[in-house]
């Protein structure tokens, strides 16, 4: 399924010989074309990727390496499938790009075991790019060598954390480390490691073919640039879209056909479910940031069954290994069973609000740190209804 | 188990060792393709990498517990798997789920008699714009309707 609307960044005619262009440039150069384009993490936490680059660049070190993160485990979200599917080699060239511009020799990409299918695709667009010489020894002619390796998740949400991929990677249980130090210094065996979404990578040789200044003006001061959606739930349209940072709640209901909207949630399970009152906000990292997922709920659904479906998915995907997140997330399930039932005092539900905060602050990754998002965000916007029958 | 299957799982694992690597970063790849091959991961396969990697059982054991999809115990010939995430519940798949326990006459986290079929939930497939979606083994099936799992399960040899 190729991307709906009209593509911004990811058109087949915007990438042109950006990989070749980028192979004739300085390393250095690459590293300024994309911290220059304003250029952000996909993944969701938007850390500016030429500042990554730029760490790992200057870093001295025996290896360094790169890790294309597509494992992607975020409940609505599936456009890094959509790329890996359609823009393959330029995911590729853009882990090759990467390597060239920080001085690195392997590149790895996790792709989630879920997508399994996917393998033999992928396998064969490392192939021809090794047969063009775009891959392995002295690279179009250049003292430059590098591989791609594919590996295989093993169906863990966590393994998404860069931490937790890192470990999986080196054949650990995906347990998230403590950070700082941060993969860019002590990454994969201890090397400087850049891992970048997928979606980042592939910008990469578009932004190298048409200059950084063409991709600094689409999207806000902010978030420069575009982002791809998967959009799902109640819509008529649902599917893969780009638009530009900064694009409202109002016109993306729009383009995908969602009628009679109550919620959206933006971000995934781990995201913030807003009202569909809150129709003038928008997408970007300086409002409503997502690593690419948009849920959208009609007037039909039960608020309480949906935050109990994710409670649920977060209890099971926790990796146990902190407190917060292993016992809070459960609490939090059997603090919404009890809401079903009627038999949450109010107070209670106080307690779990609270405890969400802290979970918030003392959770070892991102995904208990994130995880009471939806608890937070829907019994506070939805509080009223689903206390109704109380 | 006879011992001849096991010097022949012996002799597989030390193959696969010797094509991935004997380094601790080789250590899924190796239960990834004896979970591919097998369906499971026995415990004697677990001691065996153990050895050959030259690191503690336990340190296997504690990998192969961690991850959702590799599995100790002895799976079905076909291993069904439904997503159970938002979309796919939104998208219905309640009557899928109600469809697949009636045809195959077991419950969720069970295995038919016979060892055919497995039947379990699943966390998000990505294929939230084609819910609801299972996965047959590893193989994605998306847009399911009630009838259209009947034919798929009849459609299996």
């Amino acid at each position: 399924m190729p991307i709906l609307n009209k593509p911004i960044v990811f058109a087949k005619e915007n990438f042109g010989d950006g990989f070749e262009k980028g192979l004739k440039m300085k390393p250095i150069d690459i590293v300024l074309a994309v911290r220059e384009s304003g250029l952000k993490g996909r993944g969701g936490a938007g850390f500016p990727t030429g500042t990554k680059w730029m760490l790992a660049a200057t870093a001295t070190a025996e290896k360094k390496f790169i890790v294309c993160n597509a494992d992607e485990g975020e409940p609505g979200t599936f456009k890094d499938r959509v790329l890996l599917t359609e823009f393959t080699e330029q995911v590729l060239k853009g882990i090759i790009l990467c390597g060239y511009a920080i001085g690195s020799q392997v590149g790895y990409i996790y792709l989630r075991g879920e997508y399994d299918y996917m393998v033999n695709q992928i396998n064969s667009a490392i192939q021809k790019l090794k047969n063009e010489n775009k891959l392995g020894k002295n690279i179009l002619g250049k003292d430059f060598d590098f591989d791609i390796e594919l590996r295989l998740g093993s169906g863990a949400y966590v393994c998404g954390e860069e931490s937790a991929l890192i470990e999986s990677l080196e054949g650990n249980r995906g347990e998230p480390r403590n950070r700082p130090p941060y993969p860019v210094n002590t990454g994969f065996m201890g090397y400087p490691t850049v891992v970048n979404n997928v979606e980042t990578l592939a910008t990469v040789p578009a932004i190298l073919n048409l200059g950084s200044d063409w991709y600094r003006n689409i999207g806000t001061d902010k978030s420069r640039g575009s982002k791809l959606i998967s959009v799902s739930g109640d819509v008529e349209f649902p599917g893969v879209y780009e638009i530009p940072f900064g694009t409202k709640i109002k016109d993306m209901l729009e383009l995908v056909g969602a009628k009679d909207t109550k919620a959206i949630q933006i971000g995934g399970a781990s995201g913030t479910c807003i009202s569909a009152k809150e129709l003038n906000r928008n997408l970007s990292f300086e409002d409503l940031p997502t690593g690419g997922s948009i849920i959208v709920f009609n007037n039909s659904r039960n608020m309480l069954k949906i935050l109990k479906n994710f409670m649920e998915f977060f209890v099971e995907e926790s990796c146990g290994q902190c407190t917060p997140c292993r016992i809070g997330n459960k609490k939090l399930l059997d603090g919404v069973n009890m809401i079903e039932k009627g038999e949450c005092s109010v107070a209670y539900l106080k307690e779990l609000l609270s405890l969400g905060e802290t979970m918030r602050i003392t959770s070892k990754c991102g995904l208990g740190q994130s995880s009471p998002n939806p608890f937070i965000s829907i019994l506070t916007t939805f509080g009223d209804e689903i206390l109704a029958t109380y | 188990m006879l011992g001849s299957e096991l010097s022949d799982l012996n002799i597989e694992i030390s193959e696969l060792v010797e094509k991935h690597g004997n380094g601790r970063q080789s250590l899924l790849p190796i239960l990834q393709e004896i979970q591919k091959r097998h369906g499971h991961i026995s415990g004697h396969a677990q001691q065996e990498v153990a050895r050959l990697l030259d690191i503690h059982p336990v340190e296997v054991n504690g990998v192969v517990s961690f991850y959702a999809f590799l599995k100790t115990g002895i799976r079905a010939k076909y291993n069904i798997r439904l997503c159970k995430t938002i979309s796919c519940e939104l998208a219905n798949k309640a009557s899928i789920a109600k469809t697949l326990e009636r045809e195959l006459g077991i419950k969720f986290g069970e295995v038919t008699k016979d060892e055919r079929y497995s039947l379990e939930y699943i966390n998000c497939l990505g294929m939230c714009d084609q819910g609801p979606a299972m996965l047959i083994n590893n193989e994605v099936y998306t847009s399911l309707t009630p009838h259209k799992v009947i034919e798929i399960l009849d459609n299996l040899k």
